[in-house]
């Protein structure tokens, strides 16, 4: 397959295992941003093809594993007000809140329907004139700008009975957050690549700057990955930590203007709550005030009940790169992919879930 | 399971369709031949009329399956709901090493389908069943209030003969045998997937839909007495679903190479474009041989030579070491575990 092939051939993998063989003296902590890194990591099996010295944490970056029980909460809450619709991207639909799941909300009658773009959201809108659509916006910057978009063409088309509920998060200021914690200490990080795309890789220029941490913005094929991990111990046993770019192909240094402008246009930045994290400042995007007609948060007053946090799980630990998933004492025991307690065992991008599917042998 | 809902993961094929028939199904019909739990049962027929508690001390042995068929869209690249019916039953009847003799037919069917509709599924059923040389020998038909059922669906049972000796099952899997896989894998979940709606795209994807009693019957013609020990077709959840099936039911290691298991290029694109693995996507003309390590030449002569198995691969090896388990061994050469397909990859494939 064309333009894929190139990037998981073993050969070229094997010379850049060498050069990082070669390379890394002393053992080092990086911090995979991106749950697709994770998955891809696992998938390829890097981890145990990576010399001892590097130790690649997960971070926060899964959406769905992100997104606080009080918000699910409240998206289950809505898909449960009768005759509405609530759509949604699938991985959200298994992930457990407090009591229940959408999948169990749509079992026992809720009207949730997967899409896999905006685009079918707004049709469905269309299709049912008569009925509320709302669209469950989970995502970071990668998403973010298309469901702008919707809000925006919804408000051309005066598509008066489709709204979302943002849950949209922005990536930078978590990792300040990870990194003002102080509470795991890490020697680069691997940065999201479709992230950067939209935002840029000049949007990572505060991690040298003011954290002294060198970044490697990295794609998902087991080559990327490699190559930013080769250019991280470079730049670690280098001292000069910079941002480095092995995700050149498809990430430029200012990013996407269209799509941040059409975030821009639709969205505003504000505190929000992220699970591990709790609330950070300046990291979420709420619907602008003159798109109220489109703001599900406004529309609907739901009672979503007390939040209530799963007992044991330690997803919040996962999401900050102080556990791996195997240390939690309910990984892959009573947290399950088939009975999932926390997200991260749910999400396509949670770590969990990444270390239960593609487990390495005992 | 969840608050005593049934989910449409439970008809995934996966780790809850397992639950439920483990959990509900075993518990309530629990027999020994149902806990054979192969694609087919497997029954010695009762000797004489007057008294069906003396069995025949030697085979002729029955092979008796059933599947429903609930696939969208009614007709696909590849094939319909028709001919699906009839080939995943002729396909449940011939892992068991049997040759289907007899099928029979229940149409339950939505109020306002097309006549036209109806006509050109029967018809595939028909040309299907001939040309597996397999009659449609009793039928039933229901019409349901519209809403009540998806245009149509169709449940199929069959009946076929063990031949002597022939002892293929679920749990007949040793360390040091052969797996072996007639073709590529993905081509029937990713055609129908392509063909849903919102996800509509241009591809060259043809579903593999097929009957593949003939290419059993020739795998058995090929391979000395007793080489031949397990047999089934990767249907939903894939193939990495139904080794760890085999795996588990003969409580021995499966070690798979990446690279050796042949995928389309229009498959794996579809795959790459929509995040799924190709080896958790189902198949309608597939099979796994697993054979003693002196027949696999011979094996795969047998499949290479009949229209359904041109393709035929070795994938990998039964193993003593981490008894069921499945461990693939990946293109860069690390080692990882593949498990069996959890929640649900498609809706509705076959």
């Amino acid at each position: 397959m064309k333009y894929v092939d190139e990037f998981r051939n073993p050969a070229l993998a094997r010379q850049l295992l060498h050069r990082i063989e070669q390379r890394s003296q002393r053992p080092v902590r990086l911090m995979e941003f991106c749950g697709g890194h994770t998955h891809a990591i696992m998938r390829y099996g890097l981890r145990s093809l990576l010399p001892p010295t590097v130790d690649l944490r997960s971070g926060p970056g899964c959406p769905v594993c992100v997104t606080a029980n009080a918000d699910l909460d409240r998206a289950i809450a809505l898909a449960r007000v009768p005759g509405l619709i609530l759509t949604t991207f699938g991985d959200m639909v298994r992930v457990p809140g407090s009591r229940e799941s959408l999948q169990d909300a749509k079992a026992g009658g809720a009207d949730v329907r997967l899409v896999y773009s905006t685009l079918d959201a707004l049709k469905i809108a269309r299709e049912n004139p008569a009925r509320p659509v709302v669209f469950l916006g989970v995502g970071f910057e990668t998403t973010a700008p298309t469901v702008a978009a919707a809000i925006l063409q919804a408000q051309a088309e005066g598509l008066d009975n489709f709204s979302v509920l943002s849950l949209h998060k922005l990536t930078p200021p978590a990792t300040r957050a990870i990194l003002d914690s102080g509470e795991i200490a890490l020697d680069g990080i691997i940065g999201p690549g479709h992230v950067t795309t939209i935002i840029g890789a000049g949007a990572w220029a505060f991690l040298p700057e003011e954290y002294n941490l060198p970044v490697a913005v990295a794609g998902f094929e087991p080559l990327d990955i490699l190559r930013a991990v080769a250019d991280l111990i470079d730049m670690i046993e280098d001292g000069s930590p910079a941002v480095s770019n092995s995700y050149a192909r498809s990430v430029s240094r200012q990013g996407n203007p269209t799509a941040v402008d059409i975030m821009g246009r639709a969205f505003q930045t504000g505190a929000a709550e992220w699970r591990g994290l709790g609330a950070v400042p300046a990291s979420g995007l709420s619907i602008r005030p003159g798109l109220v007609q489109f703001d599900a948060a406004h529309l609907y007053q739901v009672d979503p009940g007390p939040t209530k946090e799963h007992k044991g799980c330690r997803c919040g630990d996962v999401l900050r790169g102080t556990f791996t998933p195997p240390e939690c004492p309910l990984f892959g025991k009573a947290c399950t992919p088939i009975r999932p307690i926390g997200p991260c065992m749910v999400s396509a991008e949670g770590a969990c879930a990444a270390y239960y599917q593609f487990g390495q042998e005992e | 399971m969840s608050k005593d809902l049934i989910l449409l993961a439970h008809g995934s094929g996966g780790r809850l369709s397992h639950d439920l028939v483990e959990r509900l199904f075993l518990k309530h019909f629990g027999n020994p031949v149902l806990l054979q739990l192969d694609d087919s049962a497997v029954v010695d027929l009762p000797a004489s009329q007057d008294d069906p508690r003396r069995f025949v001390a030697s085979p002729p042995r029955i092979a008796f399956s059933t599947d429903s068929y609930v696939v969208s869209p009614l007709v696909f690249p590849g094939g319909d709901i028709g001919k699906l019916a009839v080939c995943g039953t002729v396909n449940d009847l011939s892992m068991s090493g049997a040759r289907p003799l007899w099928l029979s037919a229940g149409f339950i069917i939505e109020e306002g389908l097309p006549f036209d509709d109806l006509e050109g599924v029967v018809a595939s059923m028909a040309a299907t069943a001939a040309s597996a040389g397999v009659p449609i020998v009793t039928g039933d038909t229901k019409v349901v209030d519209r809403g009540s059922a998806d245009k149509l669906f169709i449940n199929t049972a069959g009946v076929g003969l063990v031949p002597p000796g022939t002892t293929v099952a679920g749990d007949q899997a040793q360390p040091g045998d052969v797996i072996l896989l007639n073709g590529t894998i993905g081509d029937h979940g990713m055609t129908i997937m392509t063909q849903r709606e919102g996800l509509q795209f241009a591809s060259p994807l043809v579903s593999d839909c097929a009957p593949l009693n003939g290419l059993v019957a020739d795998l058995l013609q090929a391979l000395p007495a007793g080489s031949l020990h397990c047999l089934r077709d990767p249907t939903r959840g894939g193939l990495a679903t139904a080794l760890n099936e085999l795996a588990t039911r003969s409580q021995v290691g499966i070690e798979i190479d990446e690279t050796s298991v042949p995928v389309r290029e229009p498959v794996r694109a579809a795959c790459e474009l929509l995040g799924l693995d190709p080896l958790y996507v189902a198949n309608e003309g597939k099979l796994i041989a697993i054979v003693a390590p002196e027949a696999a030449g011979a094996a795969l002569a047998a499949l290479r030579a009949h229209r359904y198995g041109q393709e035929a691969t070795i994938v990998g090896h039964v193993v003593e070491a981490h008894p069921g388990r499945v461990v693939l061994r990946t293109a860069l050469g690390a080692r990882r575990i593949v498990d069996m397909l959890v929640g649900e990859q498609l809706p509705r494939i076959c």
